[in-house]
């Protein structure tokens, strides 16, 4: 039996079986959990494989799944998805986990929902095929719409539809470009494709390259989301359910920038580093402008929300620098993110749980009434910050490192999203967690064990990926050098592609921008 | 020699299929006079046994392939596949109609052996040779299509509905008629491949203009009966007014039957001049996409929503055919079977949630139906999210086939223009789901009957067809790839 196989359909598994629990069941819960645990535990023994030969495909399963069309339904993983695969699967249980507190109605449905989704991410995460992945795409997006519109907020019917109308407008451009990459190649298996194009025996003129990139970039940038297209995030993050939230914005937004790494950047070298420019500008103009948001927020999820669209910025930034670095830190950036903002998630669920409100009005001096909530949280917001030997440090710098090489003011404006970052998260802090308590909260509960239990992987996650990083960047840069030769291979670099060997770090850093200014003048 | 001519035994073979409607249509007008009210309901069964074995006969007709009745029907995979469907189309609304009836207590015979005899036209739409039997076929379908239109000869919707249908209908088959006469008096032939031998030959093809005349009177025709735009006014109002049973039957049969005849006219006789059809076609698949999708936005009913989208969806068909390749032919087939169990799926559950004199049709009355009945909201939902054509669904498979058919054929701007209506579609058929899902149950679901056996086999059929599509397309697409290769190009 295949292990990727048995981590994607065991969650299926589980969806299935809840369709068959009477209504509002009290073992609808233990049942998803186990399913999502068993999905976890089987993802667990990809990893062997996986770091072993990073650049490679392991555990791969191919078979013919619509002949007439030469669709194959190919799975695999290598040193990019393994940890995306990881952290989805690591992080659902935890979102099954939180719920059961949260979710009061219709929970059948609801634990399906949450299994049927982490099918689709899973799915989009290994699939090898582009039609797989479409498939996968979609697939994921379903139950997030309903679990948003079905038991969100008061504006959740709006929340909902305009999550799915952004998402699916995206979606339909990236369904052109790949039929017609199929049309063009003849079948839609990525590494076929890759082949076919670096052989020459499918030619795509910078014409076609661009606008089938474009139909990629965009469904991408809906789900990162890259600004302008964000417009549907807050209101979403706001308005869905707690765990929805969690998801959404620990494992969801993930599947953007994954498009982007694995896709946009191999398929079309060409445009992707034409392109680079201006969606470098993008992901800066949204670290910056989501920071800017962020202080300005009044209310929990939105703030933490609009943190997401900064910190995505710097993953969308570290992808188009095309520089091993920018790579690494994007990808170790992006499993940081899922960790860290996944943990403010599940903590900004308990203040709701408590309080009924995500107002940051309505909170103060909580420290003083829950020391454990108010602990868990800082570290968790010291990790989103960025503070040195928690995971999200390692990724920031690495992207600012790589985003010196490729433009030293990339680098410079994008810094200003890491103290922007600063502001608002520990305004925030202080205004939740410090102060007086107000009075109507004087009966507020530390956390309990039950409570513990999924922030603390979390906490420890955050610590290792900060403190002893080999373990993950090293298989991570060995696949993404083989990923970043890929996309290089057939094109004329206009972009410097490497630093200088045996230059000191500080020349290496600086000259990108100086010798620019001395050989243009 | 036509007085001479012998039918050999293999031609009524050949039209099995139409003779087991035929048998069971006359039967059932005999015992409708015969049966006593109670026994009524046992009439509807007997004509679901005469659609099975029409279906059988169906398939043992193509174990003889060929041409019957001197050239005028022919039977190819083509043919035989929209036979089958349209008598599937048959199956399923017969289903949906058993407990209808009983409900509006209006059961009778005179029901079934209408849609018996109008699924005889279909299936001779799907086999037809010859513009004669092209013409004899659309007007058996229709004429049995318009009665069943006004059924319900008491309500006013409906005979508003009927009278609509059959001027509008009329009107448009007159165009056909035209066309018809046209072409035979420019060329002195009505048979298909005859035409396309004439019009082929640039020695002896009549002149040009007289030809593009004919093949536009004909495109009227058939665009108005598959509800294409500039002459689709008559499909959301004759759908809201008709009985929902009767909607689902009159947006998916006769539309089946009416795509397959006019590709085969239009693939075969006007084969040679395709590049000066082709133009047309594209405007009127966008036109329809769009007039389709945008009138749908700000629609409260649901049946007058289902026929706007049906209006887009006949667009999305048109794509497939404006590619005017085997890729385009094979397209349009899977696209149809898909299409045809969804919008039969979607209008039965209407159907059942409408309740008596169906007074609940707005969309607001599907509110909270996943907590009245999680089963039916699901299936539901999977109709309409095959509408929008999200994956693992049907809708979606014969998108992308579509789709991937116009790019193969170079439309680069039908389709990206194509696939943007269908984000936009995304928006009105999610208020169906919106409703169902996330809004609290309101009166119509507060006193929802229970499910009828024959809706709720419908219903499920309907439900894993389109499941069936979307997961293993591959169950029809080797068949209806090979059957597309009657048409050469």
């Amino acid at each position: 039996m295949n292990i990727l196989l048995l981590t994607l359909f065991l969650p299926l598994a589980g969806f299935f079986v809840l369709q068959f629990l009477p209504r509002n069941s009290k073992s609808a819960w233990p049942t998803a959990l186990i399913f999502s645990i068993a999905a976890f535990i089987a993802s667990l023994g990809l990893i062997g494989p996986a770091a072993a030969m990073p650049s490679q495909q392991s555990s791969a399963f191919d078979t013919l799944w619509v002949e007439s069309l030469n669709i194959h339904f190919h799975l695999a993983v290598d040193g990019i998805n393994i940890w995306l695969i990881l952290l989805t699967t690591l992080l659902v249980p935890i979102g099954i986990w939180i719920s059961e507190s949260l979710i009061k109605d219709r929970n059948n449905t609801f634990y399906a929902l949450i299994l049927l989704f982490e099918f689709g991410v899973l799915g989009v995460f290994s699939a090898f095929d582009l039609f797989v992945f479409y498939v996968f795409w979609e697939v994921a997006l379903i139950p997030m719409y309903i679990m948003v519109g079905g038991w969100g907020g008061a504006r959740r019917t709006y929340a909902a539809v305009k999550f799915f109308v952004f998402t699916m407008s995206g979606s339909v451009m990236m369904l052109a470009s790949i039929i017609y990459i199929g049309v063009k190649a003849g079948g839609f298996d990525y590494a076929q494709i890759l082949a076919a194009f670096n052989s020459g025996t499918v030619v795509l003129s910078s014409h076609e390259q661009l606008f089938l990139f474009l139909g990629f970039l965009v469904a991408f940038a809906v789900k990162v989301p890259i600004f302008p297209l964000h417009s549907w995030l807050p209101v979403t993050y706001w308005q869905a359910p707690a765990p929805a939230t969690f998801l959404l914005a620990a494992v969801m937004s993930k599947m953007g920038a994954y498009g982007l790494l694995r896709f946009c950047t191999t398929l079309f070298p060409t445009a992707a580093h034409e392109c680079a420019g201006w969606i470098a500008v993008l992901a800066i103009i949204g670290i910056v402008y989501g920071g800017l948001l962020a202080i300005v927020q009044v209310d929990l999820k939105k703030l933490v929300g609009y943190s997401s669209v900064s910190h995505l910025g710097f993953v969308v930034l570290g992808i188009f620098a095309f520089q091993q670095q920018g790579a690494d830190g994007a990808l170790f950036q992006m499993i940081a993110h899922g960790l860290a903002t996944g943990a403010l998630f599940v903590l900004v669920g308990y203040l709701e749980k408590r309080r009924e409100s995500t107002a940051i009005e309505d909170y103060g001096g909580v420290a003083k009434l829950a020391p454990g909530l108010a602990t868990a949280f800082m570290i968790a917001m010291l990790a989103s910050v960025g503070l040195p030997a928690l995971g999200n440090f390692v990724g920031e710098y690495l992207i600012l490192q790589g985003a010196a090489y490729a433009n030293f003011t990339w680098a410079a404006w994008a810094a200003v999203g890491v103290i922007l970052s600063i502001v608002y998260m520990l305004w925030m802090y202080q205004r939740t967690f410090l102060g007086k308590p107000q009075q109507d909260i004087a009966r507020f509960q530390d956390l309990s064990i039950k409570e513990w239990a999924p922030i603390v992987p979390l906490i420890i996650m955050m610590v290792w990926l900060g403190c002893y990083t080999a373990p993950f960047l090293q298989p991570i840069s060995a696949a993404n050098q083989h990923l970043l030769e890929r996309s290089n291979m057939n094109i004329e670099l206009k972009v410097r592609n490497h630093p200088p060997a045996n230059g000191t770090p500080g020349n290496s850093i600086l000259p990108a921008a100086f010798s620019e200014a001395r050989n243009g003048r | 020699m036509v007085g001479n001519y012998l039918v050999p035994a293999v031609d009524y073979l050949r039209i099995l299929p139409e003779i087991v409607l035929c048998i069971f249509g006359i039967a059932l007008m005999v015992l409708e006079a015969v049966t006593s009210e109670k026994q009524k309901a046992a009439l509807g069964w007997l004509s679901l046994l005469g659609i099975i074995g029409a279906f059988i006969a169906n398939l043992y007709a193509y174990t003889s392939p060929g041409f019957a009745f001197q050239n005028m029907i022919t039977v190819d995979g083509f043919g035989t596949f929209f036979r089958g469907l349209v008598l599937v189309v048959g199956f399923l609304c017969v289903l949906a109609s058993l407990g209808y009836l009983r409900r509006e207590g209006a059961e009778s015979g005179e029901y079934y052996s209408l849609i018996l005899f109008s699924l005889i036209g279909q299936c001779i739409l799907s086999t037809a040779n010859d513009l004669i039997m092209v013409f004899i076929g659309l007007e058996i379908s229709s004429i049995a299509t318009y009665i069943l239109a006004g059924f319900f000869r008491n309500d006013r919707r409906n005979n508003e509905s009927a009278l609509k249908y059959f001027l509008l209908g009329s009107f448009a088959t007159a165009f056909l008629l035209y066309g018809i006469a046209w072409i035979y008096g420019t060329t002195g032939s009505i048979n298909l491949d005859e035409l396309h031998r004439v019009l082929g030959d640039p020695s002896i093809a009549p002149s040009a203009v007289l030809i593009g005349v004919a093949a536009a009177l004909m495109m009227v025709g058939f665009a108005f009966k598959v509800s294409a735009a500039p002459f689709q006014i008559w499909a959301p109002d004759v759908y809201q007014g008709a009985s929902s049973p009767v909607s689902a039957f009159m947006s998916a049969g006769p539309k089946a039957a009416a795509f397959a005849v006019f590709l085969r006219v239009f693939m075969t006789a006007f084969g040679s001049i395709s590049s000066r059809w082709i133009p047309l076609l594209w405007a009127i698949a966008l036109l329809s996409m769009i007039i389709g999708n945008f009138g749908a936005l700000l629609q409260t009913n649901v049946k007058r929503l289902l026929g706007y989208s049906s209006i887009a969806h006949a667009g999305y068909i048109l794509v497939a055919f404006t590619a005017d390749s085997q890729l385009g032919v094979a397209a349009v087939m899977f696209y149809l079977a898909a299409y045809v169990l969804m919008n039969i799926g979607a209008f039965v559950v209407v159907s059942h949630v409408a309740s008596k004199r169906e007074r609940y049709v707005r969309i607001e009355d599907l509110a909270g139906l996943s907590r009245r009945e999680p089963v039916t909201a699901a299936f539901l939902a999977i109709f309409v999210f095959s509408l929008i054509g999200v994956p693992l669904t049907g809708g979606f498979f014969a998108k992308f086939y579509v789709f991937r058919a116009a790019l193969d054929a170079h439309l680069v701007w039908l389709t990206v223009l194509g696939l943007a209506n269908s984000a936009i579609a995304a928006y009105y058929y999610l208020k169906i789901v919106v409703a169902m899902y996330m809004q609290e149950p309101g009166e119509a679901t507060n006193q929802l009957g229970p499910l009828a056996p024959g809706t709720r086999i419908a219903i499920w059929a309907s439900a894993l067809g389109i499941l069936l599509l979307g997961i293993f397309p591959s169950v029809i697409l080797p068949f209806v790839s090979r059957s597309a290769m009657i048409f050469g190009h």
